[in-house]
């Protein structure tokens, strides 16, 4: 019995949602307009959120097995296919990615002014890799996509990104490389182990000897932890997220980031549940320290946008302590704050952009009184900042407070030290919002004659809009979405509590007594 | 009974708009949305209380708000006798606020803001309030912190305000990290967030323990002690109290709705709620006893000294406050809600009433800056009057029946009741004294301000006027539904309404046992009236004398024992140092001293390589021979 459903649909819509993109950064070769390639970009970025949409619609919620599968043999004699479908966990990464990607054109609209065409090619393969990432079901295929997002980001942090950018782009891709490498490593074992398989679902349903995986789940943890990314290899992402363009940051904070968490949950659990177990304290313990120590950073910082970058490291450390919580309320909670920090982030990131443009500066000291000066853009960004510290209504506070209720449960004391998490994120996030937006403007930058900068303009609202109905919809009725996912947590907590090799019990327990 | 949602979404609805067209349309007639909102809820709150007291509870959970798993829980709403009678106290001095607003913020830049966060205000309040279920209190609990925030920042170009602002948000903060996982441990105690299903299996699980960092722990009293912490940070309890005198920077009607006659006593209404969990606990009810105690003397010893009319009122608070603590920790659940209810309106009338003085000062707050306001200022005169008989607890008004029957439930209450018996009555002869005092430093004797000021003394207009005497009403009569059963039988009406919710509190006393705590609080309450009428109309040299004679005891109190201070230095700098010096230093030059270490290291290995690089034939001619001869040798070697 496979757990696949094949797609039911008339046409290939999961093949189109992943190559539309291609399709229209195909078309941009020849297109030499400005205008026109903007216009094109955009067209290309709505048109496949609509491609996408029937996707909700006809989705089961009620299994956890894979669905709207396609799949054909690509290379036979090594056993590649071409393999993809969706399943709870991916299908809302899906238009997480269509919808920041639509934002990402839409800010660009007027700060990317130099290479306009080759940016919004760079844009739309970007997109084409993370919706493969999320779909792939093959790991050829998957690293194919995983190697593929890092070129395009690669170039928008390196070409188009601030002062920094060269020093920056060729961090974070070495750091990014650093880590594939490694899996590629861990697949290549997984391949021979299994007898010549690269199918994803295949390999996910074996059981590996206990030594086995725990090399096999450090080979991909390295990757993975990268990416999150976890502390103490998070360094590369202030710099990445701070230098890039505001398009690239927003799609670095609000999906790539994620891809890290979403391999944790797609590979290292349902495939190495026995080293998963083994290596739990270590990570959850990382995860608590990710917390307070990105907050702590945040209260140090002087750029305004270096601030939010550290802050994800914070917030990613609540995601990562989520899903190892291993309880379907951390788990579920941690895939809905995914998806929460992507909007929340995505916006910041978003009026960071907007606001930069008009003052040309991201130091903090700069600021002040911008209540005063520009009071729709600061009525929506204390919305975030609200949010970002977990306000109930807010989609913040259903994600944390899921979060922290799972670790309570799985061991109460990472409840308690991930809730100190919430006070500190208060204490930076208020004090930022102060010396932005409160008291008087900065009397050095008043001088400067850039006064007065104008409030948000009517692009730029529909660019917040949909993240924020999306901030509330959550926060009110975080069921829509917890609706798709918890099949597939069921399913995956099972899968984690069936230790899957006998004799590996007794090491496991022998280990986590010894730490605890 | 779905039109009882419509008590909190009037007011959100009116925030809405107010929100979103103020700015460009409705400008200045903000509270043409605002009142009629606000007034609607009334109605609604009245309709239902009616509906309450004819025995019909309501308890309808709305829609289902977060499932996962086995977690899942509702928005659904409780009306029964305690919230039925918070939700007329809350709407009806809402109401009364609202409208003194539209007087005392005429011509203020932010006024559809003002009554856009106001009405949030009420929303969120309303919620915590008619919450049935812990996690939507949750919710309530934090939005009131939220408009708190707002509104204690308004006037956010200055940075006292906007520094007052972020420290309650902050300050709360530290309680509700208790309060959370309170919330949380329920939960996984109980499997269920709401509250009939909770306080019903309460007394299964009594005597539990669980094992906390190797501690055996009784679980009751964990839950307990942790919703508690939320409560001290809310209520403004020793030793979170010290956001609450900064919140003055908020104007006045904030003040007196948010910071005296409703959010503030949120944790009162909590611990009140709870009262099936907290009465299993005798450790948690003793702890709820002893902080409010304190809190009570604490609080009223600063206040003494203070010379900011409104930081004496706000210290008033906290320390009334604490007494509603003490009647909650003895059990008297019913005697807290009491002076909760008449508190609220003596308390909002103090601080509208100084309100009408600073309008009428043209802003000024310091008490040695005013002076004989009296004649000007009749009617503000006459309600500060009421409102002061009332807080220091003079016979048949308000204050004087809730205050006495706390005190007196704490008499009946074992030793410790009555030591807190005691430190309650020793707050009422200070209460009595600073309350007097701040009447006369401000309508009586001189004026003490600049002339200019002088030409402008006036009275309020009737908008804000009316509000202040409708005010006084109830600081007057308010607790005349609660007078003790020794003076009329079934005079405690409010007791007795809210025995099926919070339970009749046990122990009986002697009428002379009575007579005697009763003789007690108003001797007191008269003591520091003349104590305060000789230092301060009579001998006015004396407070100069003393305050020289014991000047570090006054120095202690003036700075409010240096808590702030105390804050600042252990965790406000320890913070914000480990961050810049530690943390910063970590991140800079550890871990990416060894990111950036190892490209550099290779880079420096790389460029020794180079060197061999020289491009002459005959050094890659000498290479190769070496290269080949290590080979042969190996392979020699090896065989």
């Amino acid at each position: 019995m496979e757990d696949i459903i094949y797609n039911q649909l008339d046409y290939s819509i999961l093949s189109w949602t992943v190559f539309l993109p291609v399709i229209g950064a195909a078309l941009l070769l020849f297109i030499r307009n400005v205008s026109a390639v903007r216009w094109t970009a955009l067209l290309f970025t709505i048109a496949n959120f609509f491609v996408a949409l029937p996707l909700l619609k006809h989705f089961d919620k009620s299994t956890y097995k894979m669905q709207f599968v396609e799949k054909s043999e690509w290379i036979p004699s090594w056993g590649i296919n071409y393999f993809i479908g969706i399943d709870g966990i991916s299908i809302l990464f899906i238009f997480l990615t269509a919808i920041l990607s639509i934002l990402s054109v839409l800010v660009s609209w007027k700060s990317i002014e130099k290479k306009v065409k080759e940016f919004h090619i760079a844009i739309l393969t970007l997109e084409a890799g993370m919706l493969g990432v999320f779909v792939a079901l093959d790991f050829f295929l998957f690293y194919l996509f995983w190697e593929a997002m890092l070129i395009p980001m690669f170039l928008l942090i390196g070409v188009w990104g601030g002062q920094n950018r060269v020093y920056a782009a060729i961090k974070f891709f070495l750091y990014t490389l650093a880590g594939s490498v490694l899996m590629l490593v861990g697949i290549v074992v997984l391949y021979f182990t299994s007898g010549g398989t690269l199918d994803i679902l295949a390999l996910s349903s074996m059981q590996y000897p206990f030594q086995l995986q725990c090399w096999l789940f450090l080979a991909f943890f390295a990757a993975f932890a990268v990416k999150v990314p976890m502390f103490p290899v998070h360094t590369w992402l202030p710099d990445a997220h701070t230098e890039a363009p505001t398009a690239g940051s927003v799609i670095l904070a609000g999906v790539l980031i994620k891809m890290g968490a979403y391999g944790f949950l797609r590979f290292s659990m349902p495939m190495f549940p026995d080293a998963t177990k083994f290596f739990l304290g270590p990570v959850l313990i990382l995860s608590i320290i990710a917390i307070v120590y990105g907050a702590l950073v945040c209260f140090a910082q002087k750029d305004f946008k270096r601030l939010i970058a550290y802050s994800s490291v914070s917030h990613m450390g609540f995601i990562t302590l989520g899903l190892f919580a291993l309880n379907t309320q951390g788990v579920e909670g941690g895939i809905l704050q995914m998806l929460n920090h992507g909007i929340i982030t995505g916006a910041m990131f978003l009026m960071i952009g907007i606001i930069y443009e008009r003052t040309h500066t991201r130091v903090i000291a700069d600021y002040g009184g911008f209540a005063r000066l520009v009071p729709w853009f600061a009525g929506f960004f204390i919305i975030l900042t609200f949010a970002s510290i977990g306000l109930p209504g807010t989609n913040g506070f259903i994600g944390e407070f899921l979060i922290i209720f799972g670790a309570f449960k799985a061991r109460m004391i990472f409840g308690v030290l991930a809730a100190t998490g919430i006070i500190l994120g208060a204490g930076y996030m208020l004090w930022l919002y102060q010396r932005v937006f409160f008291q008087d403007a900065n009397p050095d930058y008043e001088a400067s004659g850039r006064h007065p900068v104008s409030d948000l303009n009517m692009r730029e609202v529909i660019t917040l809009i949909p993240l924020f109905v999306l901030v509330f919809w959550i926060g009110f009725y975080p069921n829509t979405f917890l609706e798709y996912m918890h099949a597939s947590v069921e399913h995956l907590i099972q899968q984690m509590n069936l230790t899957a090799v006998a004799g590996n019990e007794n090491m496991i327990a022998k280990y986590i007594t010894e730490i605890f | 009974m779905l039109k009882y949602t419509l008590i909190p979404l009037l007011p959100f609805l009116s925030f809405l708009i107010n929100i979103l067209f103020g700015r460009n349309f409705i400008k200045d007639r903000a509270h043409w949305i605002a009142v009629p909102a606000v007034v609607g809820s009334f109605l609604l709150a009245v309709s239902a209380f009616l509906d309450v007291a004819g025995g019909r509870d309501i308890n309808v959970n709305i829609y289902s708000w977060i499932v996962s798993g086995s977690f899942n829980v509702s928005v659904g709403f409780l009306i029964d006798r305690l919230s039925a009678i918070m939700l007329i106290v809350v709407t009806s001095i809402s109401t009364l606020i609202f409208i003194y607003s539209i007087g005392y913020m005429h011509g203020d830049g932010g006024y559809y803001r003002f009554f856009a966060y106001l009405s949030l205000f009420v929303f969120s309040m309303l919620i915590l309030v008619m919450a049935n279920n812990f996690l939507l209190m949750y919710f309530g609990w934090e939005a009131v912190g939220l408009c708190s925030y707002f509104l204690i920042g308004y006037w956010f170009h200055k940075k006292s305000a906007a520094d007052a602002g972020k420290k309650a948000f902050i300050v709360n903060r530290f309680g509700d990290f208790g309060f959370g996982l309170g919330v949380i441990l329920i939960f996984l105690t109980f499997g269920s967030m709401d509250y009939m299903q909770v306080f019903g299996e309460a007394g299964g699980i009594a005597g539990q323990t669980i094992n906390l960092l190797g501690y055996d722990v009784n679980l009751i009293t964990l839950i307990c002690l942790l919703l508690f912490c939320g409560a001290v940070g809310k209520s403004a309890q020793v030793p979170l109290h010290v956001w609450l005198p900064d919140a003055m920077e908020g104007p006045t009607p904030v003040s007196a709705l948010i910071h005296a006659a409703t959010m503030v006593t949120a944790g009162v209404f909590m611990v009140a709620r709870c009262n099936p969990l907290f009465n299993l606990s005798e450790v948690a009810m003793n702890t709820v006893a002893i902080v409010g105690g304190v809190t009570a003397i604490f609080a009223a010893t600063i206040a003494l000294v203070q010379t900011d009319i409104k930081r004496v009122i706000a210290y008033s608070t906290v320390s009334q406050l604490g007494y509603m603590f003490l009647a909650l920790g003895v059990g008297a659940y019913s005697a807290a809600i009491f002076h909760l209810y008449t508190h609220a309106y003596f308390k909002a009338l103090l601080f509208l009433g100084s309100g009408s003085v600073i309008h009428a000062l043209h802003d000024e707050q310091n008490m040695q800056k005013m002076g004989g306001l009296k004649k000007y200022m009749p009617v503000t005169y006459w309600v500060f009057i009421l409102a002061t008989l009332s807080i220091t607890g003079i016979p048949f008004f308000s204050g004087f029946f809730s205050k006495d029957e706390i005190l007196w439930r704490a008499y009946l209450a074992g030793d410790l009741g009555k030591f807190l018996w005691f430190l309650g009555t020793l707050a009422a002869l200070l209460t009595a004294f600073y309350s007097w005092r701040l009447i006369y430093l401000t309508f009586h004797g001189k004026f003490r301000g600049t002339h200019e000021q002088e030409e402008h003394l006036h009275e309020s207009p009737p908008v804000i006027t009316v509000p202040l005497m409708l005010l006084a009403v109830g600081a007057v009569a308010a607790g005349w539904v609660g007078i003790p059963p020794i003076f009329a039988e079934h005079g405690d009406k409010i007791g007795e309404f809210l025995a099926p919710v919070l339970g009749y509190p046990e122990g009986e006393g002697t009428h002379a046992q009575e007579y005697f705590v009763m003789g007690a609080s108003i001797f007191v309450a008269v003591a520091g009236w003349i104590i305060a009428y000789t230092m301060y109309l009579k001998k006015t040299e004396l407070p100069q004398k003393l305050g020289a004679a014991f000047q570090p005891v006054y120095k202690l109190l003036f700075n409010k024992y240096y808590i702030d201070e105390l804050y600042s230095k252990t965790i406000v700098q320890p913070t914000l140092k480990a961050s810049d010096k530690i943390i910063l230093g970590f991140d800079t030059y550890i871990i990416e001293g060894i990111v950036n270490g190892i490209p550099n290291l290779i880079g420096a290995f790389s460029r020794k390589l180079r060197k061999i690089q020289t491009g002459l034939l005959s050094d890659y001619g000498l290479i190769m021979a070496i290269g080949a001869l290590s080979i042969i040798g190996v392979w020699i070697f090896l065989r």
